[in-house]
Formats: C-alpha cells, structure tokens, sequence
C-alpha cells in the first residue's frame, strides 16, 4: 500500500513528504537505532519518539519508506531539513505508538 | 590472506568527538561514494551500516577519529581508528547487550549494546585492536560477489 493511502487512513500528518509514492510493506517500532539498523525491514514504516538528526541517518541506511513519530511529537527544524535533503519521508501521528502500530498491522493484515 | 587487487578509490573521513549533530554524515556519504563507483548494493547497504555504527562509537566514546574507505575491485574495507579510552574487554564489548554508554546517549536511543554485534553481522571480517589509553582500531571487510550482483542466476558457492 503507498504511503499516501496509509497515512490518510491512519489519520498520519506529512511532515517531510519527500515520496508519498513509497510502498509501505511492513511496519517496525523501536527507539533503538542499532536494534532498528539490524531488525527493520525495507519499506517498513518506522514508528518511533526518537526525532533527533541521526533518525534520519538510520531511517536512510534501512531504507524504510518513511518515519512515524508517535503521541503526535514533532522534530525541531534541524531534523526536518535533514529529512528533506535526504528525501526521507517524515510523518507524525496523533495516536500513540501502540495504537498506531495496532492501526497498520491491521490496514496491512486484515 | 590480502589478494593483490588493485586500490581503485581511498577516502579518509575526519569524525569529531561528541559532535552528535553532524554524526551519521559519513556513512551517508559512504554509501553515495559506493554508488557512484558501481559497488554492488548488497555491499552498498551492509558498508553503510558498519560505518554509522562504527561512527556513532567514535562520537559516543572518544575525542574522535578518523574513517578511511579503501574500494578494490574484490572488496571494500571500512578502517575506523580513534585516540579514545580503549576498549578493556573486547570479548564482552562484542556481547549483544553490553554497553558502556552514558544515560544521555540511551536517552537518544545510542547504547544499546548491538554496535559491534551489528558490524560483525553485516561484515563479512571485523578485526578490531585496542590499546588501553592510547585507542581503537577496527577494520571491517566486505567481499564483493559480482557475479550475483549482475543477476547471473546460478547457485554458485561464495
């Protein structure tokens, strides 16, 4: 499923919409940047409450197809550059990281 | 052990101690070096890997260090060498799970014990040597599989 319809399904607001076209193929929540770098799957979307700069290093070297901050936090503009400049897709969700989890493993298992 | 395979390209990437905000660059650029070159992605996406993790531990632990990127035609090495504290047990350092980091550097998801464990699994050598005091040297080392890179088919051994 793309990312557009995922997030318009899961109620998730863009933050970096660098490709709203990725498909989303799984999903992967952990704040672990290591335990992601080694469990995450491409095209998984990340949920997290990290949102510092190396997010988006992690975020590009798993290539996930995007990063979901939960409880509906927000980076500050050094990570929103970052994202932009490396074309990583940015999004956050009202929900929190269960219940958005529970949300996509549902749209994407029914 | 080392083939005679000619150097095609060497990088030497400077990395600053406790510099959090530009950590995780190098890999990044690792890795567009590696595209460029025509390296295979199989090894484009592991060397990325090693090398942020290789990074974040000369920002976490050290005053800092350097990466040096070395691309034959039969391999990539990733070499990182710091001037930081050592590392006293290197048979527990490779121990998922163990970690000496500092709570502010868990606090951002740094530390949870699967830096070497992570390099070693997407290395296929990771030799490292320490000296208490003095610093740390680790080479990683990637083999190329061109064959299976072009699509080649065959179940070849490696």
């Amino acid at each position: 499923m793309k990312l557009r319809e995922v997030a318009e399904r899961l109620g998730l607001e863009f933050l970096v919409a660098a490709d709203p076209e990725a498909e989303v193929r799984g999903g992967y929540v952990s704040d672990l940047l290591s335990d992601v770098l080694a469990h995450a799957e491409a095209g998984d979307l990340w949920i997290t409450h990290q949102r510092h700069l190396n997010v988006v290093a992690v975020a590009k070297l798993r290539g996930v197809a995007g990063v979901v901050l939960a409880r509906g936090l927000r980076p500050g503009p050094e990570t929103l550059q970052r994202a932009q400049q490396e074309g990583v897709n940015l999004l956050t969700s009202p929900a929190d990281a269960f219940d958005t989890a529970g949300r996509l493993h549902r749209l994407l298992a029914p | 052990m080392t083939s005679p395979a000619p150097l095609r390209h060497k990088e030497i990437f400077p990395v600053v101690g406790l510099d959090l905000e530009h950590a995780g660059q190098v890999s990044t650029e690792v890795q567009r070096v590696l595209r460029r070159l025509g390296v295979e992605a199989e090894v484009v996406r592991r060397a990325g890997i090693v090398c942020f993790e290789g990074e974040m531990n000369i920002v976490l632990y050290t005053p800092g260090g350097r990466i040096i990127l070395l691309v034959y035609d039969d391999r990539v090495e990733l070499i990182f060498s710091d001037q930081g504290p050592g590392i006293p047990d290197i048979e527990l350092a490779r121990q998922p799970g163990y970690s000496t980091a500092p709570d502010w550097a868990r606090e951002l998801g740094f530390g949870s014990g699967m830096g070497l464990p992570n390099m070693e699994a997407n290395s296929d050598r990771l030799e490292i040597r320490s000296r208490l005091g003095e610093g740390t040297v680790i080479r990683a080392t990637f083999f190329r599989r061109r064959d299976e890179a072009a699509g080649s088919g065959g179940a070849a051994g490696a």
